[in-house]
């Protein structure tokens, strides 16, 4: 067990590296290729009434003229080490994990980025939480009672969550509970855990509910499908054999097994998730990565663009980590392997 | 349908009977139609006693014995006939009373101990969870019983074993594991289906040696569910022989294989290649397959297969023939007369078995 | 290609081995081998069935697919109506393909749900870019009529058929292309008897009307005495009895023959008590770690100090009756059995 542990960090911190450097090579590699000059590169550095003098002393500063090599060299060092840069007569350091300096704010990013990881943190927590309830609950009931009203209405619903985008969803909820009915935070705000935590979960009831409806849809399904399939298991009848009363046959021995494949994707939705929730961000004007990467983006701000990125991509490795691990915990063939 | 006082197979009660199963039918409503898996099935057994009953695949054993175990509730099963276990009916009786029989008055042991067993629990959890449904004792006396159990079925060095997960155990142990789970109530009725259809001979030899002394052990009822007429002959008393979900023939197991009287009989024993006689030079298949259950050839579910029916005429493919009894304790379902069974077995049949 | 006589051996094998690789740890290094088959010797003439048999986990299966190929030996040669193919690489093998098939064991999962049985008999043709006289579909009918199907039933899928017309469909498609040998693992463990008996004669009508030869490796004894003219039995990767069919079956000379024939149930009730039969305890040992010198010592009731100290050559004891064991059985005394 420990061994598959240890392979799997080994794993996965390999694969963080190919990450690092999949994207340096999109934001310094694809450039060049694409015909772009060092001195096209650092530009976006100077501001825009920079002469040509200004732009090549800061592709030097930037190393933009070193090896390709050497230049991811420095980038990977940055966010594992920290970085010095030396703007001449002062000498700064940005220390690890170093994103870079936003071209607009000149402010470092990942303060910058830490700042919001609760907010999109948060919005993960409890959405997946509810979804993860709502939706395996919902699918076990419907697997136990299919074809019934309750299945069929489950299962349209789940139709219509997975459909809908969470824009209109989003928006629909916020008219109808904050606006009309006044029973919910109106968005744009976010408290603390630590501070309030009732009022944490009062600012952020309603994006939470509008993500778990997205997701809840899927997991019925996938738990409705993986619970008839696992009933009808040899192992299923061997327990009613033993006189088991049905709750503990379906509880304990069906859903355990149907859990598996439903931890796997979890595990990934919330890495995903964590990465950024940009739509529901945006819907509900929450400060969180995702609106983060948004602003970025729009305002080419290359080092937030990359920082976010990163912290995305560390996310969605973690999460595919803890669920092997937690897969081997969950199903003991595993550990073999 | 007949009425119950002809009920093939036991026409009379006998008190000594611990289980008595009359005219059982189960059918299931499926898209393509009706599946009769079992149509009038009726057998008796006694405690200490051992019940073989054979069949190809699909033939309606499992059905049946599933309809003892009450396990087909909730499903979409139509069951019908009267399951008496001790002198209690239980095709009437509540779910919730069948399911505090199961496990603890009778119990299961199934054919592939891999799928049988729950892949993500050791083998003495489940052992432990089957007792303790039943007996309202503490873990660790559960754990110490399942402990014993292990010991008990044969397998080495149980005290660390009782930890392991099914996949850990080879496909000999895990049918032991199973037997020790099924064993953990001291069940008085023992349902075995095909209890070594995935083990090797060598193996199926251990477990069938086994099942033969915890029988003499606990003087329990056992009923043995196969395919394979040598286990059959190893164990049982009495055999029944089923063809399309229904009874062809029931009697003693030295009647069944020493005068077997129903041409399906024959073709089974025609079909099976021997250790113990000189070696032919052909084996005498049966023609053709095993039909449908939903569309079952009327008449006689066999008579497309059967090479006999030009001694009966029409009736094979037109009248459903019961189970009688032609010798005592001896029943069969055939239109053959007496005369021409005799003649055709002693002609035809036993020089070439 | 020269076509050896009759009686000629067709298949010759020596110090054949198939050891898989078991790695462990951090770096997945390899830290033994499951000896899945150690050194097995024999021949098959040309027209004769022999047949190989065992416990689950015996490399029986492991074999098959070294003979056809379908794996690459350890150590050991093939030698095929002349070839050396022991090494031979997929596409020099491709020649050879026509001539040795394989039929599998279980007649659910080796045909494609999504195939007609057309497209899958006719597949060989296919891929070995076979000319057929009269097209494929003809040849193929003809094939399906060999078999015992209805050559009408072109067109119908797999899921359409029973598990024995299954089989019949898997055999029709190895006969597909003439083949010399055909391998058949458990070709019929997954019928049921009446449709068992069915297969197995219809395995002797083409052997006779084919001139095919065939390996058959089966678990059930009475099986085997039924199709085999030679059995060998192999035990963890080895043979340790290898014989004529007669031969074999009326004296079994190996503790292991004798404890495999003893387990197999006799369909006599009357007789179930007076039979005196040999009970093996426990299991087979893992092939990761056999058992040295003779690796049935831990289950077999005669073993003495040398069996765990010196392996039993393989040795002919009386003409055609290869045995490994330092204590063979003794022939009972005339009893000619059939
Ligand atoms: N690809 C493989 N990698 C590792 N071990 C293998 C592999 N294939 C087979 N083995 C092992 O080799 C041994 C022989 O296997 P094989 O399938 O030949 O047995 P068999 O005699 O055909 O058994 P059965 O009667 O169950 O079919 C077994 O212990 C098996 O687990
Ligand atoms: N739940 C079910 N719904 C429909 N048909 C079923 C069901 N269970 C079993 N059957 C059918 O009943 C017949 C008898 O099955 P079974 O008792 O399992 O045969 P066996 O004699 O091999 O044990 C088969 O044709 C099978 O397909
Ligand atoms: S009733 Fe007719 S068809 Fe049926 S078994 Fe008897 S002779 Fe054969
Ligand atoms: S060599 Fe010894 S241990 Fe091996 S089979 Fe013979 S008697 Fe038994
Ligand atoms: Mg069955
Ligand atoms: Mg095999």
């Amino acid at each position: 067990m420990i061994v598959f542990i240890i392979r799997r960090l080994v794993g996965a911190v390999l694969l963080l590296f190919v990450v690092s450097a999949v994207t340096f090579s999109i934001f310094f590699v694809v450039p060049r290729l694409a015909g772009a000059t060092a001195e096209d590169l650092a530009s976006r550095y100077v501001g825009k009434t920079a002469d040509e003098q200004q732009v090549r002393q800061m592709a030097d500063k930037l190393g933009f003229h070193d090896p390709l090599v050497v230049q991811y060299g420095r980038f990977a060092k940055g966010i594992v080490a920290g970085a010095d840069y030396d703007y001449g007569p002062a000498a700064e350091h940005c220390p690890a994990p170093c994103f870079g300096y936003s071209f607009l704010t000149q402010a470092p990013v990942w303060p910058d980025l830490l700042d919001r990881l609760p907010v999109t943190a948060s919005l993960a927590a409890g959405a997946s939480a509810i979804w993860l309830l709502a939706g395996v609950a919902t699918g076990v009931i419907s697997a136990l009672r299919r074809g019934s009203i309750f299945d069929r209405a489950a299962m349209g619903v789940a139709l219509a969550g997975v459909s809908l985008p969470i824009f209109f969803t989003g928006l629909l909820a916020l008219g109808i509970f904050s606006y009309t009915l006044g029973v919910t935070a109106p968005g744009s705000s976010y408290t603390a855990l630590a501070e309030d935590p009732a009022q944490w979960a009062y600012d952020l009831i309603l994006p939470w509910i509008t993500i778990a409806f997205l997701y809840a849809a899927g997991y019925a399904r996938l738990t409705s499908s993986g619970m008839l399939e696992t009933m009808s298991e040899d192992f299923i009848r061997t327990a009613r054999a033993k006189g088991l009363p049905e709750r503990t046959v379906v509880l304990k021995h069906g859903l355990r097994a149907t859990l598996t494949p439903i931890v796997t994707i979890f595990g990934l939705d919330v890495g995903l998730l964590l990465g950024g929730a940009i739509l529901t961000e945006s819907t509900f004007s929450l400060n969180g990565i995702g609106r983060y990467a948004i602003l970025a983006i729009g305002a080419n701000d290359l080092p937030k663009v990359m920082g976010v990125t990163m912290v995305a991509a560390f996310f969605i490795v973690l999460a595919n980590l803890v669920v092997d691990i937690l897969y081997a915990v969950v199903d003991p063939r595993v550990r073999l392997t | 349908m007949t009425g119950t006082e002809d009920m093939a197979g036991t026409a009379r009660d006998r008190p000594e009977d611990f289980l008595t199963v009359r005219d059982l039918r189960v059918h299931f409503p499926t898209d393509d139609g009706l599946v009769r898996a079992v149509d009038g099935v009726s057998f008796r057994l006694q405690r200490g006693r051992t019940l073989g009953i054979v069949g190809e695949s699909g033939s309606g054993k499992s059905v049946a014995s599933l309809a003892v175990m009450g396990l087909h509730s909730g499903g979409p099963a139509r069951i019908s006939g009267e399951i008496w276990l001790d002198g209690e009916e239980l095709v009437g009786a509540s779910a919730e009373r069948v399911r505090r029989l199961r496990g603890a008055k009778m119990a299961m042991i199934f054919q592939d101990p891999l799928s049988a067993m729950h892949p993500f629990y050791t083998v003495g959890a489940q052992i432990i969870e089957a007792y303790r449904i039943h007996n309202d004792v503490r873990r660790s006396v559960a754990r110490a019983h399942a402990i014993d159990l292990l010991a008990r079925v044969g397998i080495p060095e149980p005290a660390s074993r009782v930890d392991d997960y099914p996949h850990q155990f080879s496909g000999g142990m895990r049918q032991r594991a199973m037997i020790a789970m099924a064993l953990s109530c001291d069940p008085e009725l023992l349902i075995a289906d095909e209890p070594t259809t995935a083990l090797d001979v060598t193996v199926q030899a251990q477990i069938l040696d086994l099942i033969r002394e915890l029988q003499a052990e606990f003087h329990s009822a056992v009923i043995i569910i196969t395919h394979d007429l040598g286990v059959v002959a190893e164990l049982a008393d009495d055999v029944l022989v089923m063809y399309a979900g229904k009874p062809v023939e029931y009697g003693s197991a030295t009647d069944l294989f020493d005068l077997p009287q129903h041409p399906y009989t024959w073709g089974l024993l025609g079909s099976m290649p021997r250790l113990d006689r000189d070696r032919s030079e052909r084996l005498l298949p049966i023609p053709g397959t095993p039909p449908s259950l939903i569309t079952v050839p009327p008449g006689c579910a066999f008579h497309p297969r059967c090479g006999h029916t030009d001694a009966v005429g029409t009736a094979c493919r037109e009248k459903v023939p019961e189970l009688t009894e032609v010798a005592p304790e001896h029943r069969i379902a055939c239109h053959l007369g007496a005369a021409q069974r005799e003649r055709i077995w002693r002609t035809e049949i036993a020089p070439k078995l | 290609m020269s076509t050896p006589e009759p009686g000629g051996a067709l298949l010759s094998v020596s110090g054949l081995r198939k050891h898989f690789p078991v790695r462990r740890g951090l770096i997945r290094h390899t830290v033994g081998a499951v000896k899945a088959v150690d050194g097995l010797d024999f021949a098959v003439t040309t027209g004769e069935t022999m047949a190989l048999v065992g416990e689950s986990g015996c490399g029986k299966t492991t074999t098959g697919r070294l003979l056809t190929r379908l794996l690459e030996p350890t150590a050991g040669s093939i030698v095929f109506d002349g070839h050396d193919i022991t090494h031979l690489s997929q596409s020099r093998m491709r020649p050879l393909r026509r001539d040795i098939q394989m039929i599998f064991q279980d007649p659910y999962s080796s045909l494609n749900p999504r195939h007609t049985v057309g497209t899958i008999v006719g597949a060989p043709y296919r891929l070995q870019k076979v000319r057929t006289e009269h097209g494929v579909k003809r040849a193929v009918q003809e094939l399906l009529e060999l078999v015992g199907l209805n050559p009408e039933h072109y067109n119908r899928y797999p899921h359409e058929f029973s598990g024995g017309q299954r089989q019949r469909i898997g055999i029709a498609r190895t006969l597909a292309l003439r083949p010399k040998l055909i391998v058949a693992d458990e070709p019929v463990s997954a019928l049921d008897v009446s449709i068992q008996a069915q297969v197995i004669n219809l395995l002797a009508d083409l052997q006779d009307e084919l001139e095919l030869t065939y390996v058959v490796i089966a678990h059930d004894l009475s099986v085997v005495r039924h199709i085999a003219d030679r059995v060998a039995v192999m035990y963890l990767g080895t043979l340790v009895e290898l014989a004529d069919r007669d031969s074999l079956y009326a004296a079994p000379r190996h503790p292991y023959t004798v404890a495999l024939m003893s387990a197999v149930p006799i369909p006599e009730p009357s007789r179930r008590l007076q039979r005196d039969r040999i009970r093996l305890t426990g299991d087979v040992p893992s092939p990761l770690n056999p058992p040295p010198a003779c690796r049935f010592h831990t289950r077999c009731w005669k073993a003495q100090p040398v069996c765990r100290q010196t392996e039993p050559p393989l040795v002919e004891l009386t003409p055609g009756h290869q045995v490994a064991c330092h204590f063979p059985e003794d022939v009972p005394p005339a009893t000619p059995a059939g």
